[in-house]
């Protein structure tokens, strides 16, 4: 039968048998979790943070909980999907902070009538290139990164969880704190923003990619 | 039909079943909204190509050296031994069966002698003893539900393996279910002889499941499959044995007994 793949099968079962053993008191064994998932941790807090020291932090905090409320897994299914989940709660926390204090010094946040944060972005003088300039440079990367880092914590939260990490709304609303329907506007509003903000320069570069005059 | 939303469309990117077949069909004789679409799709292929550092095949070494030293050692308890075994043992070994049936025997043993040696007066050593018998209870129908649901999830996340595949095998989880009855019915009858009726209910919606599962051939075709599959969805029995094994494994960590009758846990698995 397929079951899982049977390299995720074996992973999952190995995991449980880590899991009980550091719950036994065998502190190695958490060892074996922390070297097998760290770098999918990281993928996804690289992908909320936008940088790697922070990345970094995330993912070391991430084990950090996931050792100290082991006791809390035990009769889950993947500790891979549990510890994914953690370092998304805490990733958004520290966005969220660093935002605030980040405001703090520049402009007041404020919230919206749902109690989603509002991003700052059109109240910030906008001095990106423009589209010819960015074209004519290849720096549609970097305009990606920006943008992402211009969504509010939540937005950017529920969109890599959701188009990179694979992730149901139930899945995205918890690590929100918020509602299912909640969830599902704050993904919606993510991908509207990068739209807006990115859509003339993914057209360009297919127009520029039809025409072989891409750089 | 109206053209969808930027929503409606953006859930569509993103697999969501809702309205999923009348957008389709939409699509289909709608350029403008393919169009739409088409965008969407460029948007977040254009996105994916973001790239991610790679933090080198020795981060997970070097995110151990940075966190290790921070960890508190944790207190074994006495029955780890019983659970513990080598790694390269696999989860569901027949030592591990060995191992359940143990505790099984020992639940009974104690529940046996717990009648006894009735009546209990309250704050007497034979209380304490009634307490410690609780709580191997439900430390032991906590695994068992852990154990369920592990099958369970197993096989809702089972299919052939390529498109033209006949038949599936499950003779592993149909043995795995065969050894959970046994299990599930001694725990059954120690909940009913407690006068828990909400587990005991919860442990007979979960026998029926099993039995269905074992009782099915050890090649089934992807549509029986999924008939089993739809069975166990429709009685909500992963989420059920979730509760309550969520239930369980706070109260062992509190190491108190059940809630009264008409206590809040009690009512809350009530209305699972």
């Amino acid at each position: 039968m397929k079951r899982m793949r049977p390299s995720v099968e074996t992973s999952i079962e190995s995991d449980a048998i880590a899991v009980e053993r550091t719950l036994a008191g065998d502190r190695d064994a958490f060892r074996i979790l922390v070297e097998r998932h760290s770098r999918n941790v990281y993928r996804l807090a690289y992908r909320m943070t936008g940088n790697q020291h922070d990345a970094e932090e995330v993912v070391q905090e991430a084990f950090l909980r996931a050792y100290q409320k082991l006791s809390q897994f035990a009769s889950r299914a993947n500790f891979g999907t549990w510890v994914y989940r953690i370092a998304a709660n805490y990733a958004i926390d520290r966005m969220r902070q660093k935002k605030s204090e980040d405001s703090n010094r520049a402009l007041p946040a404020r919230e919206t009538e749902d109690g989603a944060e509002m991003d700052l972005m059109s109240t910030v003088p906008d001095g990106a290139p423009s589209p010819e300039r960015l074209a004519q440079s290849g720096q549609l990367a970097s305009q990606m990164r920006r943008a992402l880092s211009q969504l509010t914590p939540a937005e950017r939260t529920a969109f890599v969880m959701r188009h990179w990490g694979g992730s149901g709304i139930e899945e995205i609303a918890e690590a929100l704190k918020s509602s299912t329907s909640a969830a599902k506007n704050t993904v919606f509003r993510s991908v509207q923003k990068l739209r807006k903000a990115l859509e003339p320069f993914v057209e360009q570069r297919g127009q520029a990619r039809a025409m072989g005059t891409e750089l | 039909m109206k053209h969808p939303k930027e929503e409606e469309l953006i859930a569509y990117h993103d697999g969501e079943a809702a309205g999923r077949e009348v957008i389709a069909t939409h699509l289909g004789d709608c350029p403008e909204c393919q169009a739409e679409l088409e965008r969407i799709d460029a948007l977040l292929a254009a996105l994916n190509t973001i790239p991610v550092p790679d933090p080198g095949e020795d981060y997970g070494q070097r995110v151990w050296q940075q966190i290790s030293p921070g960890l508190p050692q944790r207190r074994g308890h006495w029955w780890d031994f019983i659970f513990s075994e080598p790694k390269t043992v696999p989860w569901l070994s027949p030592r591990r069966w060995a191992a359940a049936g143990a505790i099984a025997a020992l639940v009974l043993a104690a529940f046996i002698a717990g009648r006894l040696t009735r009546p209990n007066a309250p704050g007497t050593p034979a209380a304490d003893q009634t307490k410690v018998r609780e709580r191997i209870l439900v430390m032991a129908v906590g695994e068992h539900l852990g154990r369920s649901e592990m099958v369970l999830v197993e096989l809702a996340n089972s299919g052939p393996e390529t498109a033209g595949q006949k038949e599936v095998n499950i003779s592993g989880e149909q043995r795995r279910a065969e050894d959970l009855v046994g299990e599930n019915r001694l725990y059954r009858q120690t909940a009913l002889e407690q006068g828990d009726t909400a587990l005991a209910g919860v442990l007979d919606e979960l026998e029926r499941v099993l039995l269905d599962v074992a009782h099915s051939p050890q090649q089934v075709t992807p549509a029986q499959l999924e008939g089993i599959r739809q069975r166990i969805e429709a009685r909500g029995i992963l989420f059920k044995v979730r509760v309550v094994g969520k239930e369980l494994q706070q109260r062992e960590e509190s190491g108190n007994a059940p809630a009264s009758p008409n206590g809040s846990a009690k009512s809350e698995r009530n209305k699972v």
